[in-house]
């Protein structure tokens, strides 16, 4: 990651490692390949990819693009850890607990 | 913010730094973070109710397949384009706050104008969006079984406006009946009904299927009742992008606001454009948020 201050090279890193993981899950999309249409774990296999695909992006988001990466690690627990927490946990809530209500209704 | 009151070093009034960032960027941060669990609550609720109706809710590239200029279905094309601006727009930004650390002002006006752009095309691509989905391509048949269905033509997705003849962008309000429906669906045999669940009628169960269970032909879609399907749907296409839209108009507002304090010199003669990078943050903010509006909506 390095020192940003410098140079403008690493932005256009991001850039480049943004579009082409854009341009992945577009792909995928488009040509939804058969092998990725089994379901493992509750979604498609392919839903997994694309969730991974997006994380990926957003960790260079935040890190990079959002200077993250160079805050003191306090900063960054502070910042990280009530999304890494809770976000997980509401969705394990509504849709893992959550599903009973098909059930009721 | 204000680095020239020395003389009364307080802890948050910016003398100090906890954790060696200013206030403002601190409370930026912590409101980015509310927003964030805001928008997954959003995006929690709509996987919520798909998980509910896995079998009738409408696949993305049925609804969102259009670009402009182009015939035919292009799923996934417009909204990628999108997804490219605002990723484009973000760089920018990054390079505005670079610059603005090298106090360098005649570049951060540069590409500081550059994100306006960007933000703006976004917000129009998503007002042209918006048009299409409201005015709708297709059309469907509300049913009693609260599902909405489709028209086929040699099992595969067809419109009711092309099965009537008609262009559905001449500039006439269309409406139909369902007598006309199953009247037309009588006359062209190579029609018939795609159910909500993907499944495919011969042309006689359709008429039939029509005849006991159709209650209305819906044409676009509202808060209410859309052709593509289940409600809810709609009523969250509406909501997350439309606040993630409002997020976007108003980054573009705060854009323009710093715009006019860089031309004015007013950060210059504070010694430092931390404006531009709390601005900065939001900005990318945006940008992920859109990251994942684009996987949960469009793609999964």
């Amino acid at each position: 990651m390095g020192n940003h201050s410098n140079s403008n090279w690493w932005i256009w890193k991001v850039f480049w490692i943004l579009l082409i993981v854009t341009a992945i899950e577009v792909a995928l999309g488009i040509i939804k390949p058969p092998f990725m249409m089994e379901v493992y774990f509750g979604t498609k296999l392919i839903n997994h990819i694309f969730i991974i695909l997006t994380l990926i992006k957003a960790a260079y988001i935040v890190m990079e693009f959002m200077h993250l990466g160079q805050e003191k690690k306090g900063l960054k627990l502070v910042i990280l850890l009530p999304a890494l927490i809770l976000i997980p946990y509401m969705l394990f809530i509504l849709l893992t607990e959550g599903l009973y209500a098909s059930i009721m209704i | 913010m204000s680095e020239h009151k020395e003389n009364t070093p307080k802890a948050w009034s910016g003398g100090d730094k906890p954790f060696n960032a200013s206030y403002g960027k601190l409370m930026m941060w912590f409101f980015l973070i509310t927003d964030a669990l805001t928008f997954s609550g959003f995006l929690a609720a709509y996987g919520w109710s798909r998980f509910k109706y896995p079998e009738i809710w409408p696949n993305p590239e049925d609804v969102f397949s259009h670009f402009p200029f182009l015939e035919g279905d292009h799923p996934l094309l417009f909204v990628a384009l999108m997804t490219f601006i605002l990723i484009m727009s973000s760089v920018t930004m990054v390079l505005a706050v670079n610059y603005g650390h090298k106090m360098q002002k005649n570049k951060v006006i540069l590409w500081l104008s550059l994100t306006i752009v960007g933000g703006s095309i976004f917000l129009l691509s998503q007002a042209w969006e918006w048009g299409h989905f409201i005015h709708g391509d297709k059309g469907g048949i509300d049913t009693k079984t609260e599902s909405v269905v489709h028209l086929a033509k040699d099992n595969e997705l067809s419109s009711i406006y092309d099965m009537m003849g008609v262009d559905s962008y001449d500039g006439n309000e269309y409406e139909f009946t369902v007598n006309q429906i199953i009247t037309s669906l009588e006359e062209n045999p190579e029609y018939h009904i795609r159910k909500a669940n993907r499944e495919f009628l011969t042309n006689e169960q359709s008429i039939n299927y029509l005849n006991e269970n159709a209650t209305e032909v819906i044409l676009g879609a509202n808060l209410t009742r859309n052709e593509y399907g289940h409600r809810l749907f709609a009523d969250y296409f509406y909501f997350i992008t439309g606040f993630h839209g409002f997020h976007v108009f108003s980054g573009v507002i705060l854009l323009i606001i710093i715009l006019i304090n860089v031309i004015k010199g007013t950060y210059e003669r504070r010694g430092h454009y931390e404006m531009v990078e709390k601005v900065g943050l939001y900005w990318h903010f945006v940008d992920l948020v859109w990251v994942f509006v684009f996987t949960f909506f469009y793609l999964v």
